[in-house]
């Protein structure tokens, strides 16, 4: 079972893949991509696929459910997933209002990378501890990633938006910050990448090393060690010998896999600027010559206006009524939790702006971005690095 | 028409800053809040001392009292209860009672305690911290000044020098 | 401050942009532009008509939605830097010792700059405040002229109302009969249709642009309730340890309740019993499956003042356990930790040579006794108790605590060769003889544990206003993000019929209704005026 739902995962993931090939294709084809009544061939079938993808992902959701006996929403791994299995369902239904291709070009590659992300996490399915053994964990989670796959389709639509928008004929600090969103999304894939290559090694090396507290610990790095533990002691055979040595309350494991992460990303970045020999931006730019500035707009503020309630809902309202449940007080300023109304409050504020100030089009574009990065701020950083009750700590 | 709008204006602002300010104060204050104040009627009890006698705080009307709460092995506690005793042998024909609280320890240990530093006075113990609780006590040693009414005088935390014992003492004097 | 009165006879407010009858543009400088700004629907928000006495400035100042969206962002920057170390609720150390250890000078600062309690500073609190403020402002100061505009609307439009729409467009030679097509089609799409003179305003949705008054009555509603909990009784937050086999009070229930702690258990996963999680657990091993206090609750009956033993009635037994909280009156009692304490110490009188045992005797290290009689003419007594031993600062034994954390003893042991007895001080894995050598022993055999609950106990009355809140906050952001405010005028303006729209978000599907909408007609479709305006712009 555990397997058949393992299976399923990868078959979606491939779909998607598979899909996103079939999205490119549909531009290619020049028709007016605002005339909405002609999906072309490419692009049904790229849509048929997605469709088949998600129905697979919704698969395996559902047999680890059974077999976990609980949501699979309870660990980096599996809520992951489940986010990138929400921003395709959300690309799926922002399609059916909109039915540009051009928009699954950029969302599906997004998703990849968030699922892609995910299976770099531990796989197993684990335990409930108690505070998490409440029906509100499956309310509370699924609906917050809902509304942020929703949220994270106006990054996509604003993506195009500054793809085309911007002028990459001379460099500029817009034609900077797309690439480097562009980068960001590239050092996803090192990360994936530098990953799954020593995981495929199977390197290990161990450390003995002096904790906060100054009690003797052992850790073990899958990952080369660059910067090593506060005193550590390589106790691996012919393991690498750290560069530099990190104060203690610096987590130097973390730290390590964030700068292989990088300089994977620079090293593949480099490479692909090196080939194409131009800004990635300015790749990407032909690819959406066929589609008008205020459709996409409009796509990402409605994007925006559908998501935010129910961000609102899943990640602010069912978090206080579980929070009171089980912790006794609907808010207790956890760093997860304020990273939600951190969120929260900036698509307030998007709203305010593009409603009394008028901030259409690019500016708009921008923010749609920026919420987007701190989305992903709280889903990676703030569960690794600022540890708190919603800590899954690697788990 | 003018006059009415700023009239409006100026009672919803004057609405809002007044729920502001008490938020704040109140938020201020929350750190600072004493349960029994001094002014206030000081909560009655019963407790049964060492020797089995039942004391009922409001049984001592018409005299002061003077209500510690200690422990053991709390260091100033040590250092005070002798200073206490011997204004009680002072004060005890004057009408000021000792009441002192132990909170939550073995009778051994208490006893062992008053022997060792020869308290004259009843000496009780706050079992399951009912009366600490009443009072609103976080730090040892404390000690309300009671009045001849019951009223709560002054209320202190803190070791105290015999002076101040003295002096308190004489403040609660009927 | 005059009043503005309009060619079609509509007296607007002073400060008005478009008549709020007819639409006609009342300010010169609108009439340069191609589209009109429709926000508010060109009504005077009354901030910007009078600019007298302080209390105008102060509201002015609130008022302004830049004003809001900054105290939104400050907020919002302010609320990051809590997140940077761990805020005082979450530290397990006094914080003036906490920040500087775990994180050197950084801490320090952040320790002494406040953000240890930034979310429970005055300046954070203020800043909410500021929000709130802004909301109530903010809002009523749109909301009413908005109201009146909406109301005041004819349907017949003046000429440069309609010309700069987003959508626009004119036909011409048109059959009548399409009119009354489109007025048909229009009703089908369930739009209110008004006709005035051959004219036709339809509108949808109108509801919707209530969304975000009534969400931000929610909201306000919502920081009230928060604010509430300040009052004095309307909010009880207390820790309550509660040993195995004790009854205990509730804190801030008036004395009125008690609960028994029957049995505290503790429950990890078991990786023979569920083989699904075994490669999670072999990883992370131990992991906590359940913890739960099974409790009695009690309610006194009859007065009592503190220190009297009260009668007890029982109200009812639960089993509270984490997520699910025993409640009754408005408290709840939750699950909150737990921790294990040493509860008695027992011992045996030995020979030291021979190893012999003369008998064992039982500490209870909370109620200890004076003096254990172990018959034959052996007997121990306890000359002193130390429950957290420790040496003190002039070397003498002492203790640092009531709670038996380190008990230690000073023995004095009396058998039939030693009538008056050996003493002997006993701690954890030491003895210590100070009169020279003795012939007997205390030799220590277990100790005894028990568990102790750890609960909170919650009243929280103000949580109905909260909760009300934010289903209405709820309840407005959907009203706002989920429907659409959508207006069609169909008018005769010089022979021609001219069809101009208005929506308040989602031009894509206001622009296919239309379409829908002019199905079977020879009316030309509007043309969005903005695609028009960017393409002269790109030249293409």
């Amino acid at each position: 079972m555990v397997e058949l739902s393992g299976n399923l995962l990868f078959i979606a993931f491939i779909l998607y893949l598979v899909a996103t090939l079939f999205f490119g294709g549909s531009i290619k084809q020049k028709k007016d991509l605002n005339d909405t009544k002609t999906t072309n061939k490419w692009g049904k079938i790229a849509v048929f696929l997605t469709i088949i993808g998600f129905i697979s992902q919704l698969g395996y959701f559902i047999i680890r459910w059974i077999v976990a006996g609980h949501a699979p929403v309870s660990n980096m791994f599996e809520f992951t997933t489940f986010f990138g299995m929400a921003l395709v369902g959300a690309f799926i239904v922002i399609y059916f209002i909109y039915r540009t291709t051009l928009l699954g070009l950029f969302t599906m590659p997004v998703a990849i990378l968030v699922i892609a992300y995910a299976s770099m996490f531990p796989r197993d399915i684990s335990p409930l501890i108690p505070s998490l053994q409440s029906y509100w964990l499956y309310i509370h989670v699924t609906t917050a990633a809902i509304g942020e796959a929703i949220l994270a389709i106006s990054f996509a639509a604003g993506l195009i938006y500054l793809v085309k928008a911007i002028d990459q004929t001379k460099s500029t600090k817009k034609t900077f910050w797309l690439e480097f969103v562009m980068f960001c999304l590239v050092t996803v894939i090192g990360f994936v990448v530098v990953s799954s290559v020593f995981a495929g090694m199977g390197y290990h090396e161990k450390f003995n090393w002096v904790d906060k507290s100054g009690n003797q610990a052992q850790i073990e790095y899958t990952m080369p060690a660059l910067t090593g533990p506060h005193e550590g002691k390589l106790l691996t055979k012919d393991g690498f010998k750290p560069w530099a040595e990190m104060p203690a309350f610096i987590n130097a494991k973390k730290l390590n896999t964030v700068i292989w992460s990088v300089a994977a990303g620079i090293v593949l970045y480099g490479l692909i600027r090196l080939i194409i020999r131009k800004r990635i931006g300015s790749m990407l730019k032909p690819l959406v010559k066929n589609i008008k500035l205020d459709f996409v707009d409009e796509i990402s503020y409605r994007s925006v206006l559908i998501g935010f309630p129910v961000f609102t809902l899943g990640a602010l309202i069912f978090a206080m009524i579980w929070a009171q449940v089980a912790w006794s007080r609907f808010w207790g300023w956890d760093p997860k939790e304020v990273w939600a109304l951190i969120t929260w409050l900036f698509y307030a504020a998007f709203m305010h702006l593009r409603l009394s100030k008028g901030w259409h089009g690019e500016k708009s574009a921008w923010l749609a971005v920026i919420g987007f990065a701190i989305i992903m701020f709280n889903l990676v950083a703030v569960n690794l690095v600022i540890a708190g009750l919603h800590s899954y700590a690697g788990s | 028409m003018k006059k009415r709008r700023l009239i409006m204006r100026s009672i919803i602002l004057a609405v809002l800053v007044a729920a502001v300010a008490y938020t704040l104060y109140a938020n201020f204050m929350k750190d600072h809040a004493q349960k029994v104040s001094v002014g206030k009627q000081a909560p009655d009890f019963v407790l049964t001392d060492m020797q089995g006698n039942k004391h009922r705080l409001s049984d001592y009307k018409g005299q002061g009292v003077f209500l510690n709460f200690w422990g053991t092995w709390c260091p100033p506690c040590k250092k005070e209860m002798p200073y206490i005793n011997n204004q009680y042998h002072q004060f005890k024909d004057q009408g000021v009672q000792v009441l002192s609280v132990d909170i939550q320890e073995s009778e051994l240990a208490v006893n062992q305690f008053i022997e060792r530093y020869k308290l004259d006075f009843p000496v009780m113990i706050d079992t399951n911290k009912e009366v600490m609780t009443a009072y609103g006590i976080d730090q040892l040693p404390a000690t309300f000044l009671i009045d001849k009414d019951g009223k709560v005088v002054k209320y202190t935390t803190g070791e105290m020098t015999e002076n101040m014992v003295r002096q308190y003492m004489e403040k609660i004097k009927p | 401050m005059k009043d503005v009165k309009c060619e079609c006879g509509h007296v607007n407010p002073h400060g008005t942009v478009l008549c709020e009858a007819c639409g006609k543009i009342l300010v010169e400088e609108e009439n340069e532009k191609q589209l009109l700004d429709m926000r508010y629907e060109g009504s005077a928000r009354r901030s910007q008509i009078y600019q007298k006495t302080v209390v105008d400035k102060v509201w002015n100042f609130f008022s302004s939605v830049k004003v809001g969206v900054w105290l939104i962002i400050i907020t919002l920057i302010a609320s990051i830097l809590g997140t940077i170390l761990p805020q005082k609720m979450y530290i397990n150390l006094p914080p003036e010792v906490y920040y500087e250890k775990e994180y050197g000078w950084f801490g320090k600062l952040y320790y002494q700059l406040g953000f240890h309690d930034l979310y429970g500073s005055w300046w954070y609190l203020l800043l909410i405040a500021m929000i709130g403020i802004s909301l109530v402002i903010c809002s009523l100061d749109r909301v009413v002229p908005l109201y009146k505009a909406l109301k005041a609307q004819r349907v017949t439009r003046h000429e440069g109302f309609l010309k700069r729409q987003r959508v626009f467009g004119a036909s011409h030679n048109v059959d009548q009969r399409d009119i009354e097509t489109v007025k048909q089609h229009l009703i089908q799409k369930h739009y209110k249709v008004r006709e005035e003179n051959g004219d036709l305003l339809a509108e949808k949705g109108r509801f919707s642009r209530w969304g975000p008054y009534v969400n931000h009555v929610g909201l306000i509603i919502f920081l009230f309730g928060a604010m509430l909990r300040f009052i004095p009784g309307m909010y009880v937050n207390e820790n309550l340890w509660v040993r195995e086999g004790e009854t205990a009070l509730v804190p801030e229930t008036g004395e009125k309740f008690y609960v028994h702690n029957n049995k505290f258990i503790l429950e990890h996963y078991d990786k023979e019993k569920n083989k699904t999680f075994e490669k999670a657990l072999d990883r992370a091993g131990n992991v906590v499956k359940n913890y739960q206090s099974n409790v009695v609750l009690y309610q006194r009956s009859g007065e009592k003042i503190p220190g009297e033993k009260p009668k007890l009635e029982k109200v009812k037994e639960y089993k509270i356990r984490v997520n699910h909280p025993l409640e009754f009156e408005g408290y709840s009692i939750y699950q909150s930790s737990f921790r294990s304490e040493m509860d008695s110490m027992t011992f045996a009188l030995i020979n030291k040579k021979t190893e012999k045992s003369f008998g064992e005797l039982t500490i209870n290290l909370r109620t200890p006794k004076e003096k254990y009689d172990l018959g034959n003419g052996y007997s121990v007594k306890i000359l002193n108790y130390f429950p957290d031993f420790e040496f003190a600062e002039n070397g003498e034994p002492s203790t640092k605590s009531r709670v038996p954390n380190n008990p230690a003893f000073i023995f004095r042991m009396t058998a039939p060769d030693k009538p008056k007895g050996e003493t002997s001080f006993v701690a954890i894995r030491q003895t210590i003889e100070p009169f020279g050598n003795n012939t007997y022993k205390m030799a220590f055999k277990r100790i005894g544990t028990t568990n102790v609950s750890g609960f909170t106990v919650r009243k929280d009355s103000s949580i109905w206003v909260i909760i009300f809140g934010g289903i209405l906050f709820m309840i407005g952001v959907i009203q706002g993000a989920y429907w659409n405010h959508r207006r069609i005028w169909v008018q005769n303006k010089n022979g021609d019929v001219w069809i101009a729209a208005h929506t308040n978000k989602n031009w894509y599907g206001l622009k296919r209704e239309i379409e829908k909408v002019l199905e079977d007609t020879k009316l030309k479709m509007p043309e969005d005026q903005l695609q028009r305006e960017q393409k002269d712009k790109e030249g293409v």
